[in-house]
């Protein structure tokens, strides 16, 4: 272990070499005054517009979902009914969707890019770390419109073949299972685009995780191992306390992918605005499907202002996500100190 | 190095000026996807013979209709007809273009193209998921002699806005008084039952892959994937294939004279295939700019003395002579310029 130990004796010769000062500070250079302040104006500038943006998205949200809120309101919210005919609209049906596949994605994502970022950092032979990190970085440069053909033309037909059918013949009677399970075996539906959306996080998570646990000193590692850790209670006691933050934004960062996810969604989402069934075979619609599907023909009015509605709610939703992220965080750092 | 970044990036925003002062005198139109790919064919066989440029943006007829109402394009597509009380409002007329046809696509085992024979009615009920089994009664009384499985029928339809959709829904709503009081017609419904697949690309990949499978795609699509498609009973009462032939017989049934708000669903004919429409050009009646509405007629009028061959290559139906001609009067007798001087076309 080469890591450069703290000094452990006082050194007086050293310290008063550091901190004397040999005689007064270089007087300051007035070559261009303007440029400092050019410069604090250019980079605040940069920071301002974009809150400035911020602010004009959200305004134009706002005004251009106003038709949708003002004859709807909240009850748009929790209305599952979405006719463009008869110009009825809610949007519950793609919020669900949305917050559906998305959990499912972290659900897998989750556990198994924690799996190889420790395999990456903590288990894996030298020589198999970088092709394997490449690899994986790699697969977050595949266009999510691959993913969606691969999802509804490959993986579809799988998924309700070796797996949606043999269930349904296990649980088809079992009350909460049968319903869970039920549906007409497509492949496509709310499980399928959760699958495909932890896929295409895995990599982001895995990424960041991988990164935040090597920069866990090794020092801290070394001596939980010096005490006889094994290497699963190095990871739990010593990186994951160490790293959280930067777990929780890697997760954070791939929830907020599957949430603004479009198109691989769409192929395989099934694009159905009726919720009449909680089945995770039952095809679905997301918020970002519907606005890719529907914008293009939607006319004027209360079609276009409700799909606007729903671009607002999606960012509503973006911006819980991230409130809640910062405020776990918070909460972990005031029980910081209290276990150990 | 970085002074020859400079110069190079200076040299190619000098092209892009250029090239974008000389796009600015080209007619420019936006809309339906339907007829994009003849429109591209007719824009590029037009450019090689005259040199003008046609640039058509294939964005949605909703779209189409929006910037021709803004005037950011001269002319707009669209695969649903506006009313004329609609043209009136916004000072616009619209003409047809071509003629396409939608066809009803399954995918049953055992059953050949044009084998199985439908009805409008049944048709939505299948879509209302009031019908669900191949071996319905009433489906099976339209097809006797033809075994149709006990399977659950997988009903696959559009999840995108579309013109397409537009045609079947209004064709399911003359047809069946159920739909049209639950669901009615629209480019997107609020549909009961099905799969949503994105596009005529979707809907077929999704009736191919699924067994028991039925679903709607344009004519072309079913021609080129070999996909079996319905026999539908039209208004006569005939059981028709859907070909070049049915659908010129149902533009000819129409009545163009008086309006051009022609949707050529369930028309009158021996043979004519029910699901047909025809997809439309809307243009403003007075012209700010007459030199290029002059420049989009043209191209309209070389599309229809000389487009007809391209257009059923890729299988397309060209308008009856007879509503050519009825556009062309329209053109001389409603389109002026700001002075209210006839724009000329040939």
């Amino acid at each position: 272990m080469a890591a450069t130990l703290p000094a452990t004796h006082y050194d007086p010769k050293k310290t008063m070499e550091q901190s004397t000062p040999h005689g007064r500070p270089p007087a300051r250079r007035h070559v261009a005054p303007w440029a400092d302040k050019l410069f604090a104006v250019l980079t605040s500038g940069a920071a301002w517009l974009t809150l400035l943006l911020l602010v004009g998205i959200i305004v134009s949200l706002i005004f251009g979902a106003w038709p949708a809120i003002k004859q709807f309101g909240l009850g748009f919210l929790w209305s599952t009914e979405w006719d463009p005919v008869q110009e009825k609209f809610g949007g519950l049906v793609m919020i669900y969707g949305t917050l559906m596949t998305s959990f499912i994605a972290l659900l897998i994502a989750v556990p198994v890019s924690f799996g190889i970022a420790l395999f990456l950092t903590e288990l894996s032979p030298g020589w198999l770390k970088r092709p394997l990190g490449i690899a994986i970085e790699l697969l977050a440069a595949v266009p999510s419109i691959v993913y969606g053909m691969w999802g509804l033309l490959v993986f579809g037909p799988i998924l309700a073949r070796y797996v949606q059918a043999p269930l349904q013949s296990a649980f088809g009677g079992v009350p909460f299972l049968g319903t869970l399970f039920s549906g007409p075996p497509v492949g496509i539906g709310i499980l399928s685009a959760g699958i495909i959306l932890a896929i295409m996080i895995i990599p982001f998570i895995a990424a960041v995780m991988r990164d935040v646990f090597d920069v866990t000193p090794p020092m801290l590692k070394e001596s939980a191992y010096a005490l006889g850790s094994t290497t699963w209670e190095v990871v739990s006691k010593v990186v994951l306390p160490y790293t959280k933050t930067g777990v929780i934004g890697g997760i954070m960062l791939g929830l907020g992918r599957a949430l603004g996810e479009t198109m691989a969604v769409t192929f395989v989402i099934g694009n159905f605005n009726q919720l009449d069934s909680l089945s995770l075979f039952q095809a679905a619609n997301s918020i970002t499907s519907a606005l890719a599907n529907e914008f293009a023909e939607a006319g004027a009015g209360l079609h276009q202002a409700s799909l606007i509605y729903l671009g607002l709610v999606l960012f509503f939703i973006t911006f819980v996500v991230l409130a809640l992220s910062k405020l776990l965080l918070s909460q972990l750092r005031k029980g910081e100190g209290k276990n150990t | 190095m970085l002074k020859q970044f400079v110069r190079c990036s200076l040299a190619a925003s000098a092209v892009l000026l250029w090239a974008g002062s000389a796009v600015a005198q080209d007619v420019t139109g936006a809309g339906a996807s339907f007829p994009a790919p003849v429109y591209a064919k007719w824009a590029d066989a037009y450019n090689k013979a005259t040199g003008a440029r046609i640039n058509y943006q294939s964005v949605g007829s909703g779209a189409g209709i929006k910037q021709i109402k803004s005037k950011t394009v001269d002319f707009g597509a669209t695969d649903a007809p506006l009313t004329d009380e609609e043209l009136a409002k916004d000072g616009m007329i619209q003409f047809p273009t071509v003629i396409g046809g939608v066809v009803p696509v399954v995918n049953i085992k055992g059953i050949t193209p044009g084998q199985l024979r439908l009805t409008g009615a049944v048709l939505g009920d299948i879509y209302l998921g009031k019908i669900t089994k191949w071996n319905d009664p009433a489906i099976t009384a339209l097809n006797p002699g033809v075994s149709l499985p006990d399977d659950a029928i997988a009903v696959v339809r559009r999840a995108d806005g579309s013109g397409t959709s537009f045609l079947f829904t209004n064709y399911l709503s003359k047809v069946n008084p159920e739909w049209k009081s639950k669901v009615g017609e629209g480019t997107a419904v609020n549909w009961p039952t099905g799969a949503g697949g994105k596009g005529n690309e979707g809907v077929s990949a999704f009736v191919q892959r699924l067994p028991n499978s039925i679903g709607y795609v344009e004519y072309a699509y079913a021609k080129q994937n070999k996909m079996s498609y319905v026999q539908l009973k039209n208004k006569d009462g005939n059981y028709t294939k859907p070909d070049d032939e049915t659908f010129k017989s149902a533009a000819t049934g129409a009545d163009w004279s008086k309006s051009f708000y022609q949707v050529l669903t369930d028309q009158a004919g021996k043979d004519a295939w029910p699901i047909t429409g025809a997809t439309f050009i809307l243009m403003h009646k007075t012209q700010d700019k007459p030199a290029n509405a002059t420049n989009a007629l043209k191209f309209f009028e070389w599309a229809y003395a000389s487009g007809d061959k391209s257009a059923e290559e890729l299988d397309y139906v060209p308008l009856p002579a007879k509503v050519k001609d009825l556009t062309r009067k329209l053109w001389t007798d409603s389109l002026k310029d700001s002075s209210g001087k006839a724009v000329a076309f040939k």
